[in-house]
């Protein structure tokens, strides 16, 4: 082989996409690795699984079995209400305009998260809220007296539902919208009623798309911050909260386990999004 | 009845949705007592810090787009070009950022680009600025490459840039006078959502202690009363500025497209 085809044969192409290469892996997959690396190894610089071990303490478990708790709830109650409007906006008979300002709102309102939508929610439902002086005045009804509190649970739940529902929206109204009008047609030619349509038809086919975006919308909350923050002032020991005050000032007091900490929420957020690709792919067999 | 359902779905989530907004706009119209004023929103924009932090923001976003354009663009368009193979890849990574949460990213970037490392990013104000820049690019790589991608299905990509190139035009020049006038809706529409992203981002900022329009928010929620909701309606308005206006590039397009 003569040099001037040595010269030719190099992947010359692949300088192409040099410059994304060297952007993706310094500032996207090299700060991830050095994550996961760190969780497996000791102070010494020896391979361990102590940190994962360590992650079994009740203070991180709580931390961890709330956030799932808080990210599941939330994306339970988004999935149902948004597929509710998303059905409404396909099969509701409303006027068409109306299905264009839905997608349009969904679209800014699942943008509008982190700290203005904490500001919101306070100036709405805080002590002084909008709401919930006009139940006092209006209606005699004292939130507060009946035991809500924005830092809890449900408080931040709710906080949630806000940008879940919209996503919810964005996501499955497509889904919808690929169900043919062949196979009610045929279904009722064949004598199902309605609700066996649903039931039998309909629901099985959504099914993938609706299962795979609750895993999405889960992944979506695990992994929120700034809300928490703005609302609870890092109160709330949640896992992101916790690690977020754990980069700040090492609360955990080893930094190995800062690392797990980050590692375990990758798996996490990484399962339920592998949940959602898979699912995707299985809904994409029917809705073409 | 089914359409008494559907419209009870709709009304009842126009609550949901309404009340908060109705809520924050109330209340930050009450800073004078006993009437409705502008004037936490005078405050706001008053205090200097605000304007300081606000214009920082402004100019990440501005330099994230220019960034991400750079990156993605060129590459989007050559790996259609020459090396389709690569395409499934390409949206497995851009993909990630998606995946993996944000802090446990710039988690990353403390530890990795620390003074004692190899590379001491964060050892200046300069380069944790890029650092930032950086951060913002990957954040928005998901939306910004699935624009483009969707931008350049859309034309011939191989015609065009043979025509170009037999014209006498190099790869520069088809990059910038034939490719991307025709993704500019794409890029675009790209552009406005990671401005609304980058603008009232908290966690790189504040774990990267640069002093951008999201730690500003933080600090204000817990310092002033009014100006907080002030501050959401306002960004609340930007954020919808941006969908508008990717909505109207959107129509514009269709209008000015040849039909085939």
């Amino acid at each position: 082989m003569t040099s001037s085809r040595l010269w030719r044969s190099l992947p010359w192409n692949g300088l192409g996409v040099l410059p994304f290469v060297l952007f993706a892996v310094l500032f996207l997959l090299l700060p991830t690795a050095h994550i996961v690396a760190g969780a497996f190894v000791d102070a010494a610089g020896g391979f361990t699984l102590k940190n994962i071990f360590n992650l079994f303490r009740p203070e991180i478990i709580n931390a961890f079995w709330l956030s799932i708790r808080l990210s599941l709830t939330s994306a339970v109650i988004g999935c149902g209400i948004g597929f509710a409007i998303a059905l409404a906006v396909v099969f509701g008979g409303l006027p068409r305009a109306l299905r264009g300002v839905v997608m349009t709102f969904s679209g800014v309102t699942s943008n509008f998260a982190g700290v203005p939508l904490a500001f919101a929610y306070v100036a709405t439902l805080g002590r002084v809220g909008f709401v919930t002086v006009l139940l006092r005045d209006w209606f005699g009804v004292n939130l507060y007296a009946l035991g809500f509190n924005m830092i809890s649970f449900w408080g931040l739940t709710a906080a949630y539902v806000f940008f879940q529902i919209p996503l919810m929206v964005l996501i499955i109204t497509p889904a919808i919208d690929g169900l043919r009008r062949e196979w009610r047609e045929a279904a009722e030619v064949l004598g199902a009623s309605n609700a066996q349509y649903w039931r039998l038809v309909a629901l099985p086919v959504l099914a993938p798309s609706l299962l795979g975006t609750l895993a999405l919308l889960f992944a979506n909350a695990f992994g929120a911050v700034a809300t928490a923050i703005a609302l609870t002032g890092s109160l709330l020991s949640i896992a992101p909260i916790l690690l977020f005050n754990q980069i700040r000032g090492d609360v955990l007091g080893d930094p190995h386990l800062g690392y797990a900490l980050a590692f375990a929420m990758i798996v996490i957020t990484g399962v339920s999004n592998g949940v959602y690709v898979v699912m995707r792919a299985r809904a994409e067999r029917w809705l073409k | 009845m089914k359409r008494f359902w559907a419209w009870a779905a709709i009304g009842v989530a126009a609550v949901y949705f309404f009340l908060p907004l109705l809520g924050m706009l109330e209340f930050s119209l009450k800073m004078r007592r006993g009437e409705y004023s502008l004037d936490a929103y005078a405050s706001v924009l008053g205090d200097p810090q605000f304007q300081a932090s606000f214009g920082y923001s402004v100019i990440m976003a501005g330099l994230t787009i220019v960034f991400g354009v750079l990156i993605v663009v060129p590459t989007v368009f050559w790996v259609r070009l020459k090396l389709p193979r690569l395409r499934p890849v390409m949206e497995f990574v851009t993909l990630l950022p998606l995946v993996i949460p944000p802090i446990v990213i710039v988690f990353g970037y403390v530890r990795l680009f620390n003074t004692s490392s190899w590379l001491p990013l964060t050892g200046s104000a300069l380069g944790t600025d890029f650092l930032l820049l950086c951060g913002y690019a990957v954040l928005s790589l998901p939306y910004m490459y699935r624009a483009v991608d969707t931008g350049l299905a859309a034309i011939d990509l191989r015609t065009l840039t043979e025509a170009a190139q037999s014209l006498g035009a190099g790869w520069i020049t088809v990059l910038a006078r034939v490719i991307l006038p025709n993704v500019l809706v794409a890029v675009l529409s790209g552009a406005f959502l990671t401005f609304a992203i980058v603008i009232g981002e908290y966690v790189f900022a504040a774990l990267l202690d640069r002093p951008a329009f999201g730690p500003y928010l933080v600090w204000a929620g817990g310092n002033k009363a009014y100006e907080p909701a002030a501050l959401a309606v306002m960004t609340f308005a930007l954020t919808w500025g941006c969908m508008a206006l990717i909505q109207a590039v959107t129509r514009f397009s269709k209008h000015t497209r040849m039909p085939r």
